[in-house]
């Protein structure tokens, strides 16, 4: 998905804001969510991570921006319970409401109308798998990565689209977030970390003397 | 009028909805802060790096399977389904990033900090390492190479730094509170750049 969560590269940020006396929470709402978290797994609204950071893509670009991790991590939470209907909008809106909530506060959730039924991992807790295919690729292969973006969730960052670079890691088989965040099974795949060179990515204008490792699954890679 | 934002009011109403349904109970929150804050944080990375400083047969181990080597701790917290330590050299500086999202090894580091999080250094660290390096005072050389490890899939990165020169009469103790959890992201070296 082309969201704004992909954001390996993009300019226009700033410098990197830094709280040298941050707290591990900065408010109780933020521990709030994680409880939501564990309420949206015991309900069975959210089943995978690939489907809840999904949940997070889709959630409101300027939320995305603005509402910090712990809102992202809500919108996403609040798509997948009213997705899966453990819970209403309208129960929420009211709740929200009751406690002085408006309705011109920009909301980050954007529950989609017909969700995607998404499965529990076959194997609770891991996405690791075996696999009895072979690897395609071995250390000290180079590669090329697929060029074009895809619809839905994907772990190939754009920045990374089209980009050749090196095997430096192999890490056996995983389930595979492309198809695990929309129902579409496990499909589990070899997993390799790449590098690149500074140059390879961003060109004539890169820093001098650097590489960006990504892990990727076998079928982002030519 | 209420004081709270409305992410705080919108986790409130939810939380209570979720309360209601009997799916979690109002205690959880307090756990979850318990957790996060005593158990689950830097200090258990400290630990694995002040042992590798000490103990070269657990430092090979640690970076031939970082899963295998940290079992022995017993740390709790997910996040860490294979663990990859990366070692910093007179030559090589690590760094540590999710540009998709913000994956981070939660067992041995806790939850990220709001920087690891937010825009500006994702969109950033993996265009202009050195640049943000400089900013967070880390100034390397053109000779040392710069590798940012953007972690994209379930493998967790952690960076085991260097040695400061003057510790050799610490012991594990006094070396893991000397180890920062910004050191083991990458943007901190523990030696002076002098």
């Amino acid at each position: 998905m082309d969201g704004i969560h992909d954001l390996g590269g993009k300019q226009g940020y700033g410098r990197v804001e830094r709280d040298v006396n941050e707290l591990v929470f900065h408010d109780r709402w933020e521990a709030r969510v994680f409880a939501i978290r564990m309420g949206a797994v015991t309900s069975g609204a959210l089943a995978n991570t690939d489907q809840f950071r999904h949940a997070i893509e889709r959630i409101d670009p300027g939320a995305y921006l603005t509402h910090g991790y712990y809102g992202r991590w809500l919108g996403g939470i609040e798509s997948l319970l009213v997705e899966s209907g453990a819970l209403t909008a309208g129960a929420i809106d009211e709740a929200f409401r009751e406690r002085g909530g408006k309705s011109e506060n920009l909301v980050a959730a954007r529950p989609s109308a017909e969700p995607d039924t998404v499965d529990r991992p076959k194997v609770p807790g891991t996405s690791k798998r075996r696999l009895k295919r072979q690897p395609k690729f071995a250390t000290g292969d180079i590669i090329t990565t697929l060029p074009d973006g895809v619809l839905g969730h994907t772990r190939l960052p754009a920045y990374a689209r089209g980009k050749k670079g090196k095997i430096v890691l192999f890490h056996g088989a995983w389930v595979f977030p492309d198809t695990n965040a929309h129902g579409r099974g496990e499909n589990p795949q070899h997993l390799y970390t790449v590098s690149f060179k500074g140059k390879e990515l961003w060109g004539a204008d890169a820093e001098a003397n650097i590489f960006v490792t990504i892990d990727l699954f076998e079928s982002y890679l030519l | 009028m209420s004081e709270l934002s409305p992410q705080a009011l919108r986790a409130e109403a939810i939380e209570s909805l979720l309360i209601e349904k009997g799916l979690i109970t109002p205690e959880l929150v307090d756990d979850v802060i318990a957790r996060y804050n005593e158990r689950v944080g830097p200090m258990n990375g400290a630990r694995v790096v002040a042992r590798a400083w000490t103990d070269p047969d657990f430092k090979s181990r640690l970076l031939e399977d970082g899963t295998a080597a940290i079992e022995e701790f017993e740390f709790e917290g997910g996040q860490v389904e294979k663990l990859v330590v990366v070692e910093n050299k007179p030559d090589i500086h690590n760094v540590v990033v999710c540009t998709l999202c913000s994956c981070y090894p939660w067992a041995v580091l806790g939850l990220p900090p709001r920087w690891y999080k937010d825009p500006a250094y994702r969109s950033r660290i993996v265009r202009e390492p050195r640049q943000v390096l400089r900013e967070f005072g880390v100034v390397l050389d053109e000779n040392v190479a710069v590798r940012v490890w953007d972690s994209s899939a379930e493998v967790r990165y952690m960076v085991l730094p260097q040695r400061p020169d003057d510790t050799g009469s610490h012991d594990r103790e006094a070396l893991a509170k000397i180890v920062t959890r910004d050191s083991m992201i990458g943007v901190e070296r523990l030696l002076s750049d002098a």
